[in-house]
């Protein structure tokens, strides 16, 4: 029997988290679990978490604009912000990697179709450590908007994705970044799957000044939540 | 400055670049000699593979004890040099995933209980807006399976047996089933 507070938990939960069906999105339909999901008690399993030391992330990693021969085009731009746990406290030397679509909306993946220019100096790929203060940074250009076939005229907004470990196997976040007034916003079912207004601001990066650098890359700040090792959820939501 | 967590949002289909750069499927050699071939499947709801999942395991090593500085159990033989206890596999167009692993040893549970060997496991794909997490648990371990509290949790042992891998001669499978009325059973926090 569930007790009264782990109610309040899933509740609390809920207004963060998309669910596993949101039938807008129309691949959740056939890929959503139906059946109720089993509460996992706290253990060792789930608190431990992997580590990866500095051995696989290269010096450039964390810069998609020099990754080839030449610069790649659109408009360059720094993303940086804190990897927090859900008490504030920073997660530090934890790995990140992201991916993203060129600045015409086009992945490098072989099973994308968009008929927008692919840019031979851009991979889009990139991967960096947090530091000890568990600050992050790339440097990349802003991604395209680009077509999808969830429905008829589908948009995606111009997103990163982001893949954190932080410190334990139930931190373990995948997550997109969004741009600061995008109109595709109301119409993106991935975007609108997260229905708390708070919640979806989570998502979208601040334009920050302190960040831009004079003659060179626009600035946007990007600050990340994981559930810590030891935090409850509810503290989660303070 | 952020408050509350951020949300989750799909790996979307375009992921392997990022992701699977490196084969991380093998958390030792195939010729170890207590290695171990996990295989499977990732099914939809129509039954279809999905050739677009990528799965993740987390698991402790031979003795039990996890590859992480808060696992200071320092009685038990450690060398997080050797064993990661993590993996990562793609799964190709037939909706197929594998890893070399070892069998974990068992671990603590909730109360001094004791937890059955067992591997963590995430699954990501277009589709799902957050990961799914469940159990691979072994099936020449019946009386530990038996004790184990997260296994004994589920009532419906159908449903239960969806966490044991299947023994097929030298290799173990586990297929997963994100839906119907053979899904696989899936943890919350």
């Amino acid at each position: 029997m569930r007790e009264q507070g782990s109610d309040r938990i899933v509740d609390a939960r809920q207004e963060t988290q998309p669910p596993y069906l949101y039938p807008d999105y129309v691949a959740t339909r056939l890929r959503a679990p139906k059946k109720p999901l089993i509460i996992l008690p706290r253990t060792l399993s789930d608190t431990t978490g992997p580590a990866f030391g500095r051995g696989p992330v290269g010096e450039l990693d964390n810069d998609l604009t020099r990754q080839h021969e030449g610069e790649p085009l659109g408009e360059r731009i720094i993303v940086t912000g804190w990897v927090l746990d859900g008490d504030g406290r920073p997660v530090r030397n934890s790995l990140i990697e992201i991916w993203q679509a060129n600045a015409a909306g086009r992945y490098i993946h072989k099973n994308d179709r968009h008929p927008a220019p692919l840019d031979p100096n851009f991979s889009g790929a990139g991967r960096c450590l947090t530091d000890e203060e568990g600050r992050y940074r790339f440097v990349t250009i802003k991604p395209g908007a680009y077509p999808w076939k969830n429905h008829g005229n589908a948009w995606r907004p111009a997103h990163i994705h982001l893949s954190l470990f932080g410190e334990a196997f139930r931190s373990r976040l995948i997550t997109q970044m969004y741009f600061p007034g995008d109109p595709l916003f109301e119409h993106d079912p991935i975007f609108q799957s997260v229905r708390d207004p708070k919640a979806q601001r989570r998502m979208i990066s601040t334009f920050d000044l302190e960040t831009t650098q004079p003659e060179w890359a626009l600035g946007y700040r990007f600050d990340i939540v994981l559930e810590g090792r030891n935090a409850t959820p509810m503290e989660n939501h303070r | 400055m952020t408050s509350g967590p951020t949300p989750s949002q799909t790996v979307g289909p375009f992921f392997h670049d990022a992701l699977l750069g490196e084969d991380r499927s093998e958390l030792v050699p195939p010729d170890h000699p207590r290695a171990v071939r996990i295989e499977g499947t990732v099914y939809d709801g129509a039954g279809e593979p999905v050739p677009d999942a990528m799965v993740e395991i987390w698991q402790a090593d031979e003795a039990g004890r996890y590859a992480d500085p808060t696992d200071d159990r320092e009685d038990l033989p450690h060398d997080p040099e050797t064993f990661s206890g993590f993996g990562r596999s793609g799964t190709d167009a037939a909706g197929r995933f594998s890893f070399f692993t070892v069998k974990p040893g068992p671990v603590p549970g909730p109360d001094g209980s004791l937890q059955a060997p067992h591997i963590m496991v995430s699954i990501f794909a277009r589709g799902l807006l957050k990961r799914l997490v469940t159990r691979i648990y072994f099936p020449d371990e019946g009386e530990s399976n038996g004790g184990d509290p997260v296994l004994s949790s589920i009532e419906d042992l159908e449903f239960r047996k969806t966490l044991l891998a299947i023994d097929e001669g030298g290799v173990l499978r586990f297929d997963v089933y994100l839906q119907g009325d053979n899904q696989t059973a899936f943890f919350e926090f």
